[in-house]
């Protein structure tokens, strides 16, 4: 330690080798200290001569110095982690110093080791009085032990005024540019209805009755009538389902890219994707978007930038449309055709297939296998409120194929006599996680009690890279007033808002841990849960 | 552009002519505001910017000098003027238009009321994207004695038949009573479809509609609609069930339905299968639609909408206010119930009124009044610049523009047009003055239409 003292630039470097090998943290902090010196030295360029007159009253008093402002800030963390190796605590102080000194050094001959670290210990103790005197940095110790925190999606956070206030200001900044600036047009903001249940109070829940086209004016000028009626539509549930979703917001699209000019001085490939945002805002208010809606964003989005400053906007619109036309064709139709040829082979005559709710996908499946003359029955399981299973029943009682209906809390009852489930999928998040429909994640853990295969049919476009282990922290909760039923004229829960202690809440999705799921069936083929993220990085490959 | 609005302002007010035939029925006033300022209003407060008004000459000057039309309406107004007297029915005047028309239009009568909030039924057009949407609300009794009419005599209103389905948003059923002679008959086709419909009777046809543009070239071609209310709305609401397909089937139909107008209809049915669908029928619509686990019905095995194309959808309101001014007992009481809707001073600011005059609170006072001492107003309205004497009593009576009252007078439950004078002393009862006219002095009225 003495003998570090001796010259300060060797000693730098043997302070750096010994923090490395005494510790990651330590290295990771001078690493650190080290670049926002340099960064601060860059700064200062001008202020060298300063500087240098600076460092040499710093040699002589040991006072604090302007110039390395990031010692002070640097050292105090390191103070505490450095407890067990207190002979690194001045380390760190002369590599500071001696990084500024370095051009001063030629003036400064050898000091006596003693001097030099009684000038240490007394600066060390002025900055360390000084630290205490100041207010914290609470930036600087985070920052340095931990990564980066990552920004939560705002639709996440409901509960906290300030994004919801952020979130009002970024509305109205939204305007879509050009028309009706004077009139200072801009997306309405839906507000929350009725009390949430405080598990989930960081989710929007709305109203169906109070639609979000209350504040806008009748014909829509700031928003496009295609995505105000698509809008609409969402919700009130009349177009509902992943894949149905996606379609409809890329038919929105094309009507909407048909309709817009480039404005003078302007660029298709930026204006344009301005202009959507504003449209995706008012989607995302009307229904929060979903995984394949967003997926099918970005592409769209990438589409649009990707296209040439040169092309005319003629051309430029054309193969955008045919490059929607061309993603449906791929992502959706082919994809089910492919997934329903993989699945077929799973099913096999005598086989009794439940199915859950309405999932667009393994209708297709079961009704491609029943074109294939494979003799099997289906159970179809539903649950409230939305009853979407009525809806799978009769599509596929009108091909002819033998159905069973039942709620779900007959599951664990007619479970022995099945003999494979097929469950559709809202999303499959990076780690492995089924998002579905509330309720498929009960499902499969009565499967698998039952150790009955459970095989989930899901096309590659609805795989999302975020990652979930619960449903509680990222979901959709639907108007409470959906859970209102009327029996016999009665109807028991009509003024639940005027109960302080009752909240109703419906919620639409839940995961399933990739335990209970056997096997993913893709349009990439047969891959097992854990293999999503494998699938996510060859398509960032590709793209 | 979404929608277009047309406001159509050329009716003649068949129905109360003793107040029409000096001013034209758009022009009335109601609440000392011309009465298609209310639609006009009301389109302006959604966010309408520009409006084709359909009128007549008469009108359009009017409009140019009523100093309501000029400063409050902020709208483009687009004025289309027909002939007064060439007997053009609703569906004429837009078939007139029909080269302005580029979208949807949203058709408004001026002689609408109401504060329905608009978007319900333009939600309904937009979300199911609908053939036509229309408003409806269900009537009250008119409470207050009319003026002219001896006893309390109930009109022999024609009622009207209108069949919803279980929502009650979508229309299957629309006749109207003179149309059926000899019973209401309802095809199998809708009862096999709908099998659980309402159909209620005592709905009150605000006859605000939007049409797709189909509709409107649709009519083009058709020129043997004139009425929108009395035939196009009732053959869209049909034509919703018809089975498109066969041909001689569609002529059962019409020989089932409407009597009156076999020929005509028949010829125009065979042709206008291919003008009514919609056109391109998206394909990217179908498949979402087809993925979609949405269905309007259940218990049936026919997917949404039972794939029918075409759809009519009706919003029907409760509470607020829809009143169509197109009698005099709707117009007594449109009087009473519009000035509720705005918020602005009983008496305005230019009404010199004096102090011994004992207003009610739900009195009208119009601009440049003068009222005198001891006078009562209670539950009237005065319009702009009338002269109000001495010991006059005004009670339920609506006095239009311009109107002299001499001292001693008691009116009461009274409608006095323009520009009368009521001579000193009169006692009106329950009468209505025409324009310009004279009552005399010490002259008793009771229950009389004193017109030319």
């Amino acid at each position: 330690m003495a003998d570090s003292g001796v010259t300060d630039e060797p000693g730098t470097k043997d302070d750096v080798h010994r923090a490395k090998t005494e510790g990651k943290e330590l290295s990771k902090e001078e690493k650190q200290r080290l670049r926002k010196e340099k960064k601060q030295q860059k700064k200062n360029k001008e202020k060298k001569d300063e500087k240098a007159s600076h460092e040499s009253e710093k040699k002589k008093n040991k006072e604090e110095k302007p110039v390395s402002a990031a010692a002070p800030a640097s050292q105090p963390p390191t103070q505490p982690s450095t407890q067990k190796a207190p002979s690194a605590v001045p380390a760190p102080a002369p590599v500071p110093v001696p990084v500024s000194e370095t051009p001063a050094l030629a003036d400064k001959p050898a000091k006596t080791k003693a001097d030099l670290k009684a000038e240490r210990r007394a600066r060390q103790e002025a900055e360390r009085a000084s630290k205490q005197a100041a207010t914290s940095k609470p930036k600087a110790p985070p920052n340095e032990l931990q990564p980066v925190v990552k920004r939560l999606p705002e639709h996440v956070q409901v509960d906290n005024p300030g994004v919801l206030k952020k979130l009002a200001k970024k509305l109205e900044r939204q305007q879509t540019p050009g028309c009706n600036a004077a009139t200072n047009a801009k997306i309405p903001l839906r507000l929350d209805y009725g009390y949430k249940v405080s598990l989930f109070s960081h989710l929007h829940q709305y109203s169906r009755k109070a639609p979000l086209t209350q504040q806008l004016s009748i014909p829509s000028t700031v928003i496009h009538p295609a995505i105000v009626r698509l809008g609409l539509q969402y919700s009130q549930g009349i177009v509902a389902g992943s894949n149905a979703r996606s379609v409809a917001l890329l038919h929105a699209f094309k009507q909407v890219i048909r309709d817009y000019t480039t404005p003078p001085n302007e660029e298709l490939s930026r204006d344009l994707v301005n202009k959507l945002k504003p449209y995706i805002s008012f989607l995302s208010q009307c229904r929060p978007l979903s995984a394949s809606m967003g997926n099918a964003i970005k592409y769209i989005k990438k589409e649009i930038s990707n296209i040439p400053s040169q092309c005319k906007e003629e051309e430029a619109k054309r193969k955008l449309l045919s490059c929607i036309d061309c993603y449906i064709d791929e992502k959706i139709i082919l994809a089910a055709k492919a997934i329903a040829k993989s699945s077929i082979e799973k099913i096999s005559n005598g086989d009794v297939i439940l199915v859950y709710g309405c999932s667009s996908l393994v209708n297709h499946i079961l009704c491609e296998a029943f074109e294939k003359n494979i003799k099997f029955r289906v159970i179809v399981v539903d649950s409230r409120p939305r009853l979407e299973g009525r809806e799978a029943l009769r599509r596929l009682v009108q091909r002819g194929i033998s159905c069973t209906y039942v709620l779900i809390s007959a599951v664990s009852y007619i479970l022995p006599e099945v003999s494979k489930v097929f469950l559709g999928a809202h999303a499959l998040l990076a780690n492995g996680y089924v998002m579905s429909r509330v309720g498929t994640s009960q499902i499969a853990l009565v499967a698998k009690a039952f150790n009955v295969p459970v095989l989930v049919c899901c096309e590659t476009y609805k795989f999302c890279e975020r990652v979930q282990t619960d449903s509680f922290v990222s979901n959709e909760l639907d108007d409470p007033d959906d859970l209102i039923v009327t029996r016999k004229g009665k109807t028991q829960l009509e003024h639940w808002q005027d109960v302080p202690s009752l909240g109703l809440l419906n919620l639409v999705y839940d995961v399933t841990p990739p335990d209970f799921v056997d096997l993913v069936i893709t349009d990439l083929g047969m891959i097992p849960c854990t293999s999503v993220p494998v699938v996510l990085r060859v398509k960032n490959v590709d793209q | 552009m979404e929608l277009q609005a047309v406001l159509m302002a050329a009716g003649g007010g068949s129905r109360m002519t003793d107040l029409t035939y000096n001013t034209p029925k758009p022009m009335l006033p109601v609440g000392n505001k011309p009465l298609m300022w209310y639609p006009l209003n009301l389109l302006e407060r959604v966010g309408f910017e520009e409006v084709i008004v359909i009128t007549t000459k008469e009108v359009q000057k009017m409009m140019a000098t009523d100093p309501k039309m000029k400063i409050d309406v902020k709208m483009k107004l687009d004025v289309v003027c027909i002939q007064e007297d060439g007997d053009m029915g609703t569906a004429d005047a837009l078939r007139h238009i029909q080269q302005k028309i580029k979208t949807d239009v949203l058709v408004v009568s001026c002689d609408l009321i109401t504060d329905v909030a608009l978007h319900e039924v333009v939600d309904l057009f937009r979300a199911h994207n609908a053939t036509l949407a229309m408003l409806m609300s269900n009537a009250h009794e008119f409470t207050e004695t009319v003026p002219g009419q001896k006893g309390k005599k109930k009109t022999a209103e024609q009622r009207d038949f209108v069949g919803v389905d279980q929502s009650g948003k979508r229309l299957l059923f629309m006749a109207n009573e003179a149309d059926l002679e000899d019973g209401l008959s309802i095809r199998k086709s809708i009862m096999r479809k709908h099998p659980r419909m309402h159909i209620k009777t005592g709905l009150v046809d605000a006859h605000l509609y939007c049409l797709k543009k189909a509709v409107v070239d649709f009519l083009a071609d058709n020129k043997s609609i004139s009425s929108i209310r009395g035939e196009l709305v009732p053959y869209l609401v049909r034509k919703q069930f018809s089975k498109t397909t066969n041909s001689p089937k569609i002529k059962d139909d019409a020989e089932n339905q409407n009597q009156k107008t076999n020929d005509n209809f028949t010829y125009s049915n065979q042709r206008d299968n291919t003008i009514l669908q919609p056109q391109q029928y998206e394909p990217l619509l179908q498949l979402a639609q087809e993925r979609s686990c949405w269905n309007d019905h259940r218990g049936d095995m026919s997917e949404a909408y039972h794939g029918g194309k075409l759809r009519c959808y009706v919003h029907i309101i409760d509470q607020g206010l829809c009143c169509r001014v197109n009698t005099l007992a709707a117009y007594i009481e449109a009087n009473r119930l519009a000035p509720k809707l705005f918020e602005e001073p009983a008496v305005h600011p230019s009404a010199v009124i004096s102090e011994r005059c004992q207003m009610g609170s739900d009195s009208i006072i119009g601009a440049l009044c003068q009222v005198a001492d001891k006078t009562s107003i209670k539950r009237s309205t005065l319009g702009n610049s009338t002269t109000v004497k001495e010991k006059v009593k005004v009670t339920n009576s609506i006095i239009m523009h311009g109107v002299t009252i001499e001292e001693g007078c008691n009116i009461q439950g009274s409608v006095i047009c323009s520009n009368a004078v009521i001579g000193r002393g009169a006692d009106l009862k329950y009468c209505l003055v025409g324009n310009g006219q004279r009552i005399e002095p010490e002259g008793e009225v009771h229950s009389h239409k004193h017109t030319k």
